[in-house]
């Protein structure tokens, strides 16, 4: 095996971490969309603490070790049109699903705040309103789009 | 690099992505189930079973159906003589194969856990915690199997 495969295979891995992370949060959203107990809300909270994890590394890996690989191949550039196309891509992904996320995370603390203030089992709609809004979902749902599309990239290389 | 490997057949690309498509939400769908489960182990073990259960039956299922499909449709157009083809297809079926049992395994264990885990009596499941090390098992044989399609090792 050379280096170049050991490389590829870091970056897949990337990859996969980044689409498994997207996927624990669509579980997470679909499954906590009405929901507004704070002590439940945590719960999903707390199953979407590891994704956090694998969400930072997988969008950062992807990138660097993505260049390194263009870098270190003889048959791509990192100026090719599809490398830069995937390169736009992530940071759509990257931006829209950072902000996106935002929302989740300041339902995250007011859930926290609510238990801390011995209101776990209280329904709040304030916490509801938050894990339903729209705007965050459509953030979501363009990030895990540019994610789709950076895929297909991937793989078909158009113009390579 | 390996360029023959680079440079593949366009009609190879189809059936590629949904054979990476697959594999990816599988894995998305074990960490969920594997998250779930093991947090179960220390609270709240019915609520956490029972979304643990649930991602692997509703999403890791699915899923590695697409994952197999698309195997066998890229396999179908490698064209690979019989009886002399690369190790890496080897640990693929294997980990593909062995692992959807083992996915059976997983859901029908953690389902009955949380069957049990509905009786007010019930504290923790055994079962449900077994298919929490299932789920994490599946994750490591697939973390191997993305090392194999990828690497290509001899």
């Amino acid at each position: 095996m050379e280096f170049y495969d050991w490389l590829l295979f870091v970056h897949v891995a990337f990859a996969f971490a980044l689409v498994a992370a997207l996927v624990v949060f669509w579980a997470v959203a679909v499954a906590a969309r009405n929901v507004d107990g704070p002590a439940e809300s945590l719960r999903y909270f707390r199953i979407a603490r590891p994704a956090n994890v694998l969400v930072m590394l997988g969008t950062v890996g992807t990138l660097v070790v993505g260049i390194w690989l263009a870098i270190d191949s003889g048959a791509y550039r990192v100026w090719d049109g599809w490398v830069i196309a995937a390169i736009v891509l992530w940071a759509v992904a990257g931006g829209t699903g950072q902000r996106g996320g935002q929302s989740y995370a300041k339902a995250q603390k007011l859930a926290e705040r609510l238990v801390g203030e011995g209101r776990a089992e209280e329904p709040s709609p304030e916490l509801r309103a938050r894990l339903q809004d729209r705007r965050a979902m459509w953030l979501n749902i363009v990030s895990s789009a540019a994610v789709l599309a950076i895929l297909v990239d991937m793989i078909y290389k158009p113009g390579a | 690099m390996n360029i023959v490997a680079a440079i593949r057949p366009d009609d190879w690309n189809a059936p590629l992505l949904v054979h990476v498509f697959g594999a990816m939400i599988l894995v998305g769908g074990l960490v969920t189930a594997a998250t779930a489960l093991l947090l179960g182990w220390r609270r709240d073990s019915p609520w956490y079973s029972r979304f643990g259960f649930r991602a692997l039956l509703l999403i890791a299922l699915p899923a590695w159906f697409v994952m197999r499909i698309g195997a066998q449709w890229i396999y179908s157009k490698e064209n690979f003589d019989a009886g002399d083809e690369p190790g890496w297809l080897g640990v693929g079926y294997l980990t593909a194969d062995l692992g959807g049992l083992l996915l059976l395994v997983a859901i029908v264990v953690t389902g009955i856990g949380v069957r049990r885990l509905r009786r007010p009596d019930a504290g923790t499941s055994v079962l449900a915690r077994i298919g929490g090390v299932l789920a994490t098992v599946l994750l490591l044989a697939y973390t191997v199997a993305v090392w194999a399609m990828t690497a290509k090792p001899d």
